[in-house]
């Protein structure tokens, strides 16, 4: 149990919890031991149930904890749910300023008592400030229980509170309030706590919208449009930071632009006209956006415009759980807008590969000159992961497709817009400004290879003809599937996105019981060959995704031709990050005992 | 939209401007609109505008979204780069276009349904925005491409060709642009090209959003006695009042001597736009007084047209966001990315 367990804090969102569990979260780390943690917020300001899982795993899994050891349990509201989630024999963490509450007092658990609420309120003047240190003081308790070391932790305060004296003094008691009354009263460590590992040296605690904000900044972005959304709005915000850090001559002009648009259609249109006059420009946004954006997608995709989309996934249809996790615009993206369309998608497992995919976004929307989607979601986007410090190679230089230049331009006899020069179904495109011979008129209604007006159904279905191939042979060049096999295997589990972290660990799980799995995660779409390849060479198919209606397994039957059922689907579409249990259990039910 | 390429004479003795350009340079393809269509009077207009300011073609950029208004865009500037976009969103494609390169000169043209109804929202934060632009709204007070029905600007008790009366208050796009700050605003007649070109020019220089509504009556659908928005009624009803000559920098002084002139603008690049006083003293720098007067010749039935209302210090987008001098499409890649070394010690902030 040492470095392999998981607790969760349930407070009353508003409450200020998020610096204590950052605090938590941030101290493992720096004992060099793997820690990942999940935000199980409402979409709410003040007042509603929030609450923080953190999972230690010395083995690096970073999915959901599979069973909670340990509940802070510190809103009434929840009392119920949260002691019924804790595993038997684990352990209760309670304010004890009031007397043991019935709805917290479950046998076959321990339970332990703190007065955070009394200590608090003797020890701090004013209700904001108790209500704060009470967040800390509960780190500090756990501090104790859990072994968390106490010097970590001060450094931490000290890093962050550097210029703020009285802060960094009130914030250096609470966790001394919390920490000596556990250590007084409980047998602290606990069965499970931590001990100092080296595993975290070459990695970083960075959640997916702000690494794929610094994506769009190292690929030279220079247009950002968009509406808040939860929970892409924070990628927004972050580039904008980093804009603001990066991008500002000594005069104070900045070398971007950000528009906060009146709405997702007016933010796709921006990201649209910017791109079209030669800026790399994006978006970020989420279902409801993506709803919005149809009818310029379409455009973009007919027009031949590149056009980088960031959709961070949550749960619908409609408004539906805002704060809740899910991988159900799969289909609404992949053929986004009316008419025949198919799109370039990205699907980042974590926010490491969020960074590098927004940077290959870019380069692959002005190579093929078509909208590129990188589709996260919440659970990426929003929570904390530990990965691999990002690196960047300064030989990097964007690929800007086939743009001509004034010189290019001169020497043509004449320019056509939609002419397939190469056979790649890539047309050479201008820029307004650049030269005259190179204007060309843009448009969404029916154009010929000229870019000329067409009602001719010749001249129409060379230009979309042309886009189809465009797309077919672009699959080829986006990121390759990961597949990872195992000697004997005839089950295949097929995966995308967020998914990954439980699936790593569930392979684990059904190797050591005996189920041997191959494994391929989808990282784009259209699909490259090797995907039906493994489709094909698997007697058994699961496809693990987020969403209730196995939106993968019918693009996979779509797009490869494999028979839907063919694939059995793993669905977990609750709005929580998956977990390796859930997969566990749905391959298991299905395979064991049965002839495979 | 069908085009149709025009045969490339040049008669020898044409007229040429400071680039040694013709008036054919500024053309575009053939207008496939109905023969009397007022838009085809802007679209000319607009020619004489680019040609008479020595405007490069290749240096505009033509926006618009979908309708008869939105076709036009076709019909001038072959050499410019032109977006027929998407049922009234062209806003937001000019935004964008113009926050990836500030220096082109974007000309929007839309109309009453493209603006007023499906784009209203996109047509009012452009002007909150103050995009640098100039935006044509071609006001027939009809959808002419669906054939016949009422837009968001027909007038109460103006009827279709069949007689059926509108019921519903019209938008009128100047008392919005007035309403949300719009930093030029005016009216105009697509009859009336020496009132328009003028007009036309100084929008185009006006550093911000420039609006301007042209009365450009449809032919075919709402050119009937019962229409507010008929050659015949426009005609009669409306009222030159606040008249503008435009003066560009290069030839300023010579119309320094110009008798008439009571109010002078400079505009953002030294050119300047003067107010002849006719009848009425007419202030257009007072958006409320704007205002009031419009409203006040609406009361008698008159549509007043002119440079309604100029404001030469509204920050626009750019200026607003504080880009750089350059435009963003120009900047080099290494002006953009921090490098290795930069995320090296980011990534330190982030364990």
């Amino acid at each position: 149990m040492v470095n392999d367990f998981a607790f969760k804090i349930g407070t009353v969102n508003g409450t200020g919890s998020a610096s204590a569990n950052g605090l938590l979260m941030q101290s493992i780390f720096r004992m060099g031991v793997p820690v990942s943690g999940k935000n199980i917020f409402p979409s709410n300001i003040q007042g509603l149930p929030t609450w923080y899982e953190i999972r230690v795993s010395e083995h690096g899994y970073t999915a959901r904890p599979n069973e909670i050891d340990m509940v802070v349990a510190l809103n009434p509201g929840t009392y119920a749910r949260d002691v019924a989630s804790i595993r038997p024999g684990g352990y209760l963490l309670y304010d004890s300023s009031w007397p043991l509450d019935a709805a917290l007092a479950r046998q076959g658990i321990n339970i332990l008592g703190v007065p955070f609420g009394a200590m608090c309120v003797e020890a701090f003047q004013g209700d904001r400030p108790r209500t704060l240190m009470r967040n800390i003081a509960y780190a500090g308790a756990l501090a104790a229980l859990l072994d968390i070391d106490i010097k970590v932790i001060e450094t931490l305060l000290h890093e962050k509170f550097a210029r703020k004296k009285a802060l960094l003094d009130s914030n250096h008691k609470a966790i001394r309030l919390g920490y000596d009354y556990a250590k007084e009263n409980f047998a602290c460590p606990l069965p499970f706590h931590l001990r100092h590992m080296d595993a975290t040296r070459d990695y970083v605690l960075l959640d997916g919208n702000t690494s794929a904000a610094l994506g769009c900044l190292y690929a030279g972005a220079t247009v950002g449009a968009w509406y808040p959304i939860t929970p892409a709005t924070s990628l927004m915000e972050a580039f904008k930071d980093f804009c603001e850090r990066y991008r500002v001559d000594a005069d104070g002009r900045r070398r971007f632009c950000i528009v906060q648009a009146e709405d997702e259609l007016a933010a796709a249109g921006i990201v649209i006209g910017a791109s079209w006059a030669g800026a790399r420009a994006f978006t970020s946004t989420a279902g409801p956006g993506i709803s919005l954006m149809q009818e310029f997608i379409g455009l973009a995709y007919y027009a031949d415009v590149p056009a980088v989309f960031f959709d961070i996934q949550r749960t619908g249809p409609s408004t539906g759980m805002p704060t809740r996790t899910q991988q159900a615009d799969l289909l609404s993206i992949a053929y986004a807008s009316h008419g025949d369309t198919k799109h370039i998608a990205l699907f980042p497992a974590n926010p490491e590969e969020c960074f590098y995919m927004a940077t290959e976004a870019f380069d692959i929307a002005e190579r093929f000159q078509t909208p590129v989607f990188v589709v996260s979601d919440l659970d990426i986007g929003m929570n904390d992961w530990m990965c691999k410090r990002l690196t960047w190679d300064d030989n990097y230089r964007p690929d800007r497709g086939k743009v001509l230049s004034a010189e290019e331009v001169a020497a043509l006899p004449k320019f056509s817009r939609y002419v397939d020069v190469e056979g790649d179904g890539i047309a050479p495109r201008t820029l307004p400004g650049v030269h005259p011979k190179g204007a060309y008129f843009t448009r969404g209604s029916g154009h010929d290879r000229h870019g000329a007006y067409t009602e001719d159904a010749a001249a129409y279905r060379d230009v979309v003809d042309r886009l189809a191939k465009k797309l077919a042979l672009a699959a080829a060049a986006l990121p390759a599937p990961e597949i990872v096999t195992q000697p004997n295997a005839e089950i295949g589990i097929v995966s995308l996105g967020s998914c990954h972290a439980a699936v790593v660990e569930a392979l684990d799980r059904l190797r050591d019981q005996g189920i041997a799995c191959d494994y391929l995660r989808v990282r784009s779409f259209p699909f490259a060959a090797s995907i039906t390849e493994f489709l094909k060479s698997h007697s058994h198919i699961f496809v693990v995704e987020q969403n209730r209606d196995a939106q993968l397994r019918s693009l996979l039957a779509l797009e490869t031709g494999v028979a839907r059922d063919r694939m059995t689907p793993v669905l977990d579409y609750g709005g929580l990050p998956l977990t390796a249990e859930h997969v566990v259990r749905a391959v298991t039910s299905q395979t064991v005992g049965a002839a495979v | 939209m069908t085009s149709i390429t025009k045969p490339a004479v040049r008669h020898p003795g044409l007229e040429k401007n400071a680039l040694g350009l013709t008036k054919r340079d500024y053309e575009g393809s053939m207008s496939t609109l109905c023969a009397g269509c007022g838009h085809d009077s802007v679209t000319a207009a607009l020619i004489q505008a680019f040609f008479e300011l020595d405007i490069p073609p290749h240096r505009a950029a033509k926006m618009s979204g979908i309708g008869c208004s939105s076709k036009t865009t076709a019909y001038l500037l072959s050499q410019s780069h032109g977006f027929n976009s998407v049922h009234g969103r062209m806003p937001s494609v000019a935004t964008g276009a113009n926050a990836a390169n500030k220096d082109l000169h974007y000309i929007g043209i839309s109309g009453d349904g493209d603006s007023l109804s499906i784009g209203l929202g996109q047509l009012c934060h452009a002007i909150r925005r103050n995009v640098n632009m100039l935006y044509v709204l071609e006001n027939n007070g009809v959808y002419g491409l669906t054939k016949g029905q009422f837009s968001a600007s027909a007038d109460i008790g103006s009827t279709l060709k069949g007689g059926e009366p509108n019921a519903q208050p019209p938008i009128d796009p100047v008392l919005l642009a007035l309403n949300l700050g719009a930093t030029f605003v005016a009216r105009s007649f697509s009859g009336d090209k020496s009132q328009l070109v003028p007009i036309l020019k100084a929008g185009l220089l006006h550093k911000g959003f420039a609006l301007i509504d042209v009365i450009s009556p449809c032919v075919s659908f709402n050119d009937h006695d019962g229409s507010t928005k008929s050659y015949r009624y426009t005609r009669e009803h409306h009222v030159d009042i606040a008249p503008v000559d435009f003066v560009p920098l290069q030839s300023e002084i010579s119309a320094r001597t110009e008798p008439g002139a009571t109010t002078a603008v400079t505009m953002h690049d030294g050119s300047v736009v003067r107010f002849r006083r006719v009848g009425e003293d007419y202030d257009p720098s007072d958006r409320d007084a704007a205002y009031g007067f419009v409203r006040a010749h609406q009361a008698k039935g008159e549509v007043v047209t002119g440079l309604l209302y100029i404001e030469q210090s509204g920050a626009d987008m750019h200026a607003v966001s504080k880009t750089v001098e350059r435009p963003l499409v120009e900047l080099p890649f290494d002006e953009l990315c921090p490098g290795s070394a930069a995320l090296d010690d980011l990534m330190s902030e982030y364990r």
